[in-house]
């Protein structure tokens, strides 16, 4: 135990009267990452509980691997299956020149390891830059830094795109951070969800980095549209013209943020989240049954100009972030609604949000940012008319 | 009396800054702050109608019903408003097309109410005119500031002169295309106003609520 002894012995410097006590989050950070933390607490009431903040934290993060993993191997594969067209470009093709792997699209080792050539910039710079700010506050405002970041910072870097400019990578997590999360008090304050709004300051900021053809597959001249941009202008129906079909979406071998297109690794995190309990049901059974719904409705209305209308739910569940908001960020338990009855309207209000901006709205062929930061704005009303309506039965109850 | 007067001219710009303290005009500043030029028109119209229009209710004070003294204060305020329009549509027709309605809704800003109402109507005219223009000037230094960030980042420039290279147009520098939506002016001036009440501490207001923090971590 060299460890635990090297802890007991600095801690003294950081705790009140210490040296370095200023520093004591990242003191604390640190100590609490690799061991159980020591004190208890005092005052009544004491809740019993093996799920804390860190278990929570940690278990979405291990939650993410299937989509890493796979975001990694079809960033690869767009990219290696590019080169053999157009040739390889760029300082990431030198490197793997220098290992002698080589950019064959059929070789599953060689698309990951060039997939994660573009995601370890994105999340290194995140970390590092978000990280910064975090220990910042936690220094100047005494609280701690906890597990939080590290959801945050991986869920933010899944939902880039890989051709993202690693400066606009800090600027997005920078406001993700500090207006999304610190201003209104840090971790378990923040009613938005502090990933999705550094990325909706990305998307309005610098719409020509965020969206289009060129930037989800990273090579020079070629360009490639992601299914629910081919939906939105051609009809989906046309998608396997455009070699795309709903298995490959399915398996998320398409075009598309790094993190968001394979909905079965997708979902695989999300049943990992569900029987866990990490993540509440109900609020993925609301959020299914809106879109579902909705989608159903509008296919019945259909239309003659907008060829969104006849797409059916299960292309929508597959294509865009859909699967990825509902599977991390719907289910985030700070910004969504609190009690039971307000989580099936949440989640409702959100799959009914999303229909209706992809469909609906010419300017976003993307909804489901959008829709989970509404919903987000919505949750504490909602939950005020559960309790209020709550409170009136009761009320009744007893006259 | 010198004293007062300068007192009366400075406080407004920092200490009781009508856009950071007193929270009023907002909705001006967010329509037109999206570049230098037009932000600067809007101060100088609103620093004029500010102090002319305190001024004027202040000479009437005595003789304004209490009853029908907003009446009477619009019917001054929106005279001066209306003069404005006129002179920026005959000289800086462009200007005053950008600008749009936010001249006429001058009328309606609350800084100019809001000082004919606390100030005017029980101060002499002097007093009034320099009050006016001290809340005329701090509402204008804070559209400046709000348009100088959002114009230099939003689209590289300042008063309309290439600072930033664009890369559109063969520089470096990518503009932030959400400063030049109005919401960007919500989260500039909310920063603003959080980096002036950490200059100031004492302009914070008291807190409606106390967190409860569990002992023990």
């Amino acid at each position: 135990m060299g460890l635990r002894n090297f802890f007991d012995r600095i801690e003294p410097q950081f705790t009140k009267g210490g040296r370095y006590e200023r520093l004591f989050p990242v003191y604390e950070m640190v100590e609490s990452f690799l061991y159980t933390p020591k004190t208890v607490t005092t005052a009544a009431p004491h809740a019993r509980s093996y799920v804390d903040m860190k278990r929570i934290m940690t278990y979405v993060v291990i939650a993410t691997i299937p989509a890493i993993l796979m975001g990694l191997y079809n960033t690869g594969l767009q990219v290696n299956t590019a080169f053999e067209a157009l040739g390889p470009s760029g300082w990431r093709a030198a490197v793997i020149d220098f290992f002698g792997i080589g950019f064959n699209a059929a070789n599953p080792a060689a698309n990951m390891l060039h997939g994660l050539l573009y995601f370890l910039p994105i999340y290194i710079t995140t970390l590092v830059v978000g990280g910064v700010w975090e220990v910042l506050f936690a220094t100047v405002r005494r609280h701690e830094v906890n597990e939080g970041f590290l959801v945050t910072s991986m869920l933010y870097a899944l939902i880039l795109p890989p051709n993202v400019p690693l400066w606009q990578v800090a600027l997005g997590i920078s406001f993700g951070v500090v207006i999304g999360k610190e201003v209104f008090g840090g971790t378990g304050k923040n009613f938005l969800n502090p990933a999705l709004t550094g990325r909706a300051f990305l998307y309005f900021a610098y719409p020509a980095q965020m969206s289009g053809e060129t930037i989800w597959t990273p090579v020079d001249g070629f360009s490639g549209a992601t299914a629910l941009a081919v939906s939105a202008a051609d009809g989906f129906q046309n998608l396997s013209a455009y070699g795309i079909t709903w298995m490959d979406a399915f398996v998320g071998t398409v075009q598309g943020s790094i993190g968001e297109t394979s909905t079965i690794a997708i979902t695989i995190g999300l049943a990992f989240l569900l029987i866990t309990k990490i993540a509440n049901w109900r609020l993925v059974v609301g959020c299914l049954a809106g879109m579902i719904a909705f989608s159903t409705l509008l296919n019945l209305i259909g239309s003659d100009t907008n060829p969104m209308f006849a797409m059916p739910w299960y292309w929508h569940l597959v294509v865009g972030g859909y699967a990825f908001g509902l599977a991390f960020m719907v289910t985030e338990p700070v910004s969504a609604s609190h009690t039971n009855l307000g989580r099936y309207i949440y989640g409702a209000l959100i799959g009914f949000m999303v229909v209706m901006i992809r469909v609906v709205n010419p300017a976003f062929p993307e909804g489901m940012m959008l829709a989970i930061l509404f919903g987000n704005v919505f949750a504490p009303l909602i939950d005020y008319f559960v309790v209020q309506a709550n409170i009136r039965r009761r009320a009744k109850r007893n006259v | 009396m010198a004293q007062t007067y300068r007192k009366l001219l400075v406080d407004p710009l920092v200490d009781n800054n009508p856009i950071t303290v007193q929270v009023l005009g907002i909705c001006s500043a967010l329509a037109v702050t999206s570049s230098l030029k037009v932000a600067m028109v809007m101060t100088i119209a609103v620093i004029l109608v500010t102090a002319f229009s305190s001024f004027f209710i202040s000479i009437l004070r005595n003789h304004i019903p209490n009853s029908i003294r907003i009446i009477v204060q619009m019917v001054i305020i929106a005279s001066l408003v209306i003069l404005v329009e006129q002179v920026l549509k005959a000289f800086a027709y462009e200007i005053s097309k950008t600008l749009s309605v936010f001249v006429g809704l001058i009328i309606t800003n609350c800084i100019v109410m809001g000082r004919a109402e606390a100030f005017a109507m029980s101060n002499p005219p002097v007093a009034s005119f320099i009050d006016g223009v001290g809340n005329g000037v701090g509402y204008g230094l804070l559209l400046l500031l709000v348009g100088f960030i959002r114009e230099l980042f939003g689209a590289g420039s300042l008063f309309g002169l290439t600072i930033l290279e664009t890369v559109n147009n063969g520089g470096w520098y990518v503009p932030n295309g959400m400063l030049l939506l109005p919401p960007s002016a919500f989260f500039v001036i909310g920063l603003l106003i959080w980096a002036f009440r950490t200059w100031k501490p004492d302009q914070a207001e008291a807190r409606e609520y106390k967190i409860q923090i569990a002992e023990g971590h």
